[in-house]
């Protein structure tokens, strides 16, 4: 099947770029794994929402925009698609409904979105214990929440959902906050640059005030954590400076941030460099989203974690400068259309630096102790890691080799940034010096049967 | 002594050298290297090997009768779990052209080799031997000489030995040049310079660079395999097989295709499909196995795909060791052409592997 | 557990093992069995230790389950419907006939 403009994911970069690349004639075909539309921060929007609005906060229903453009549109929807690959010479590797085909597109926007960034601790892999996100697509998709919950960690997402929760009426045991004391110094420095994003800012001092109002114990300054239980989680100890402290529960969220999920794009062969304050991968793209891979782009958090309202403008950016790659507009006129989204994408921008610096995580976080499991598909611990730099291992790909770190079903995808810190620390090189991990398709499960099918020529484009 | 290249040649040379006493530094590209071990199956396989050059046959046979001495010893060095075992293999001919050109193949093999044990199978016979085998099959054959390790497990036992041995390692140079003065080598990598007396070039793909600064004509070309691995499975297969194995940890590796494509590592959908529908059609249940991951891995292939090794005789004290099968051979390279090249020789039965043999290619 | 209120929903009903479950629509496998109270789904084939999910949007794989027989299916990629049979996945997926 020949596709003109493919979009694959349908969160707000996705649907944005998706729907403008329509509007301007293009034949858009939108690839996405779920049954809905709207990525992980606009998940069940417009399917089955919650009766009562007040709880998820405004932001979220701004997504019915987007949906709604997306309706209006002629974009093709493909819902349940799972892209296992995207190659260099754009092809698209798809399984929809057991049935797998290779696409040919002219054009590709990958629009992946993100993940939330792994948060190793001791106790971690415990059943009961989930990332702060999964408590936000549980509550959005289905009205479910835990009460007596932690939430352990660091970040703007980390009080979006304690407020939700708290709106819900659902009983929060305690928010144990991990952001190191020493970080606001840090930060400070991008402070006069986000000040033109002032309403972001005081929306959330507005967030922290609601819970510091609450009568939710919010403790700041945590500094250990770990997680007691055999089966499953039964309590949190945690201490600040002083001795250990603990917490019953059976429900734990954790949060480190979130960061770019690069698989897809970094398998195709598109280039990524490490962020250092960022401490993840992002993608390296022109002021199109342009890659070193002609004729694919990718826009939104999928190339660098920038936020919903952002994610918007750069989709619409990448799909004008697919339409000019493609021929259907000249330059003059993308660069024309463009001018809006290049005066609002900075405005969302700008608040940015001084959220990256203010919510790294703490170097325990990101560099467990030995005996923190590491790589959870694997079971294998930091200790593990380390020995194997101390015998040679140079970088990610010759670790996988001595270890099988990342040989399991995620694919790195919760491992590969703690492996890569971690080998970074032993060796005390900055991260930007170490290999990247080399990511091969299928970045998404993909059964024998499933692939063989493309054995029958008229699945071959 | 220097051995440039820490894949599973240079490694085995480097630990087999140690071992015998000889103070040996090894250099390593690390991580960026591209390391056919990645592509390598894991057999210790036998019955196809040198049907037409006996010297061949020879030396794998004999690599295979050491190999379990090569394991024990591995184990009580490192304590490393290389899950070597030698149940016999099995080569699987989807088409009767095939099982008719494996049994030719064999039955010459037979004249100069008649200690390797085989039995030709047909499809209801190999079914009793492969549990689940689909119908759509010719058959194969089954031989006793075969085994299976796994080959990241050897490499990095053969890395921790090396060391546990007294070795040195460095990792993360490439090595530019070599000048060989009076009796010694100069080796200059991207970040230092080494010397030593005596060298070893067993550099895989690298190897015919260097080895032309030592005066050695080493022919090498990447020859690319692709490989599917699937999820952890529960065991069913106990043989290993020409394109199908089982590991220890229960994944299934799926591989042997061959393509003359240069220094491509990539992957290619068709080729990718095509091992995937070969291997449904010999294990239908695989259909529902998921696929964690594809690779290609680039082998270190000679014109007649046979090991070359060779000794410079211009510069004295260089050799150079290239295979593609150094799995196989890890326990020969141990245990036999290491301890020659440690007295300054090469093994007689490794006589007719020099490139000598191109002379009219 | 705490069931919000959402418009249009149904209820659903299927098998974990041997227990029976109710479920909504709209409700992917991994939160149904959250709300019925269930936080582990499987057994890990290296070690045999308990996991359950982590992240709900399918890149963590520990929420795997067999779903009518199909094993190691993300639990979080698959709304319920009923009559559904979802099984614990103890260890490596075994072979499929």
């Amino acid at each position: 099947m020949k596709v003109q403009i493919a979009v694959i994911g349908a969160g707000p970069a996705g649907l944005a770029a998706a729907t403008l690349a329509a509007q301007k004639g293009a034949q858009v075909t939108l690839y996405d794994e779920q049954a809905a539309p709207g990525g992980q921060i606009y998940r069940g929007l417009g399917t089955q929402s919650l009766t009562d609005p007040g709880i998820l906060g405004e932001d979220y229903y701004h997504g019915q925009t987007l949906l709604d453009g997306l309706t209006a549109s002629n974009v093709t929807h493909l819902t349940g698609a799972s892209v296992w690959q995207v190659t260099p010479d754009r092809q698209i590797g798809v399984t929809r409904d057991g049935t797998t085909q290779m696409h040919r597109a002219d054009q590709i926007i990958l629009a992946t979105g993100a993940m939330e960034r792994p948060s190793p601790l001791p106790g971690w892999t415990l059943p009961g214990v989930m990332m702060a996100g999964a408590a936000q697509i549980m509550l959005k998709t289905s009205g479910v929440a835990m009460p007596g919950a932690v939430f352990i960690g660091s970040g703007p997402l980390l009080y979006l959902i304690t407020l939700q929760y708290l709106r819900a009426g659902v009983p929060v045991a305690a928010v144990l906050e991990t952001t190191p004391r020493g970080n606001m110094l840090g930060a400070l420095r991008y402070l006069p640059g986000a000040l033109s994003q002032m309403n972001d800012l005081i929306k959330g001092l507005g967030w922290l005030r609601e819970i510091a109002k609450s009568d939710v114990p919010f403790i700041r300054g945590v500094h250990d954590v770990r997680l007691i239980g055999d089966d499953a989680v039964t309590a949190v100890e945690y201490r600040q400076s002083g001795g250990w402290k603990r917490f019953t529960t059976d429900h734990v969220f954790l949060h480190q941030g979130i960061v770019p999920n690069i698989n897809l794009a970094m398998a195709a062969g598109c280039n990524h460099k490490w962020n250092p304050l960022q401490l993840c991968w992002t993608a390296e793209t022109d002021k199109w989203g342009h890659t070193n891979l002609s004729g694919i782009a990718i826009a939104g958090d999928g190339a660098s974690i920038t936020g919903a309202k952002a994610a918007e403008h750069a989709g619409r950016l990448a799909a004008l400068g697919a339409l000019n790659r493609l021929g259907r507009i000249e330059a003059a006129t993308r660069d024309i259309l463009a001018e809006p989204e290049r005066t609002e994408l900075p405005k969302h921008l700008k608040l940015r630096p001084f959220l990256d610096a203010l919510y790294q995580p703490a170097p325990q976080f990101r560099t467990p102790d030995d005996d923190t499991i590491v790589c959870r598909c694997e079971e294998l611990t930091a200790g593990t890691i380390r020995k194997a730099v101390d015998a040679g291992c140079l970088g990610p790909n010759q670790l996988k080799s001595f270890t099988r770190a990342g040989m399991g079903p995620c694919q790195g995808r919760f491992c590969q940034l703690t492996i890569a810190q971690i080998i970074a620390q032993e060796r005390g090189q900055p991260t930007t010096d170490i290999a990247q991990p080399r990511l091969r398709a299928p970045i998404k499960p993909l059964t024998l049967g499933e692939l063989a099918q493309l054995q029958t020529p008229d699945q071959l484009p | 002594m220097i051995v440039i290249g820490g894949g599973l040649v240079g490694s085995a040379i480097a630990y087999g050298l140690q071992r015998k006493g000889v103070q040996t530094l090894m250099l390593d590209e690390g991580d960026i290297a591209f390391r056919a071990a990645r592509g390598n199956f894991g057999l210790i396989w036998v019955q196809s090997k040198g049907i037409h050059f006996p010297p061949y046959a020879r030396w794998t046979w004999q690599s295979a009768q050491m190999w379990a001495e090569l394991d024990a010893e591995l184990r009580d060095v490192t304590s490393a779990k290389l899950d070597y075992l030698r149940p016999g293999g099995v080569e699987i001919c989807l088409n009767p052209e095939d099982l008719n050109d494996l049994a030719a193949e064999l039955k010459t093999l037979h004249t100069h080799a008649p200690h390797v044990k085989y039995d030709m199978l047909d499809r209801h016979e190999l079914a009793k031997l492969l549990p689940g085998l689909g119908q759509n099959i010719a058959g194969g054959s089954y031989s006793t000489a075969d085994g299976h390790v796994n080959p990241l497990a050897l490499l990095r036992a053969l890395h921790q030995g090396f060391i546990a041995k007294g070795g040195q390692i460095i990792s993360g140079e490439t090595v530019a040049e070599i000048n060989h003065h009076a009796d010694s080598f100069a080796i200059t990598t991207q970040a230092a310079r080494h010397s030593a007396a005596r060298l070893v070039i067993a550099a895989g793909l690298g190897t015919q660079k260097l080895a032309a600064m030592v005066d050695l004509h080493v022919p090498v070309r990447p020859v690319r395999g692709q490989n599917l691995i699937t999820e952890r499975l529960q065991p069913f297969l106990r043989y290993p097989t020409g394109i199908i194995r089982q590991t220890a940890e229960g994944t299934v590796q799926i591989g042997a295709s061959s393509e003359e494509v240069g220094m491509d590592e990539s992957t290619s959908p068709t080729i990718l499909a095509s091992l995937a529908a070969d291997a449904v059609r010999v294990f239908p249940h695989l259909q529902h196995a998921r696929i964690v991951r594809s690779w290609g891995a680039l082998r270190t292939m000679t014109p007649d795909g046979y090991p070359i090794y060779m000794q410079s005789i211009t510069c004295p004290g260089a050799s150079a060791a290239v295979c593609h099968s150094g799995v196989t051979l890890a326990a020969a390279h141990v245990l036999t052409l290491a301890p020659a090249i440690a007295d300054g020789t090469l093994p007689q039965d490794t006589a007719a592997m020099t490139s000598e043999r191109f002379a009219d290619v | 557990m705490f069931r919000l209120p959402r418009a249009d929903t149904k209820t659903v009903r299927f098998a974990f093992d041997d227990q029976i479950i109710t479920a909504q629509t709209g409700d992917s496998i991994a939160a149904a069995l959250l709300a019925a109270g269930h936080r582990s789904f499987r057994d890990t084939p290296i070690s045999g230790a308990a996991r359950g999910p982590l992240c709900l949007m399918g890149v963590c794989f520990d929420c795997l389950v067999t779903v009518n027989g199909a094993p190691n299916q993300q639990a979080c990629m698959i709304l319920v419907r009923d009559g559904m049979q979802v099984r614990r996945q103890i260890g490596a997926a075994g072979v499929v006939s």
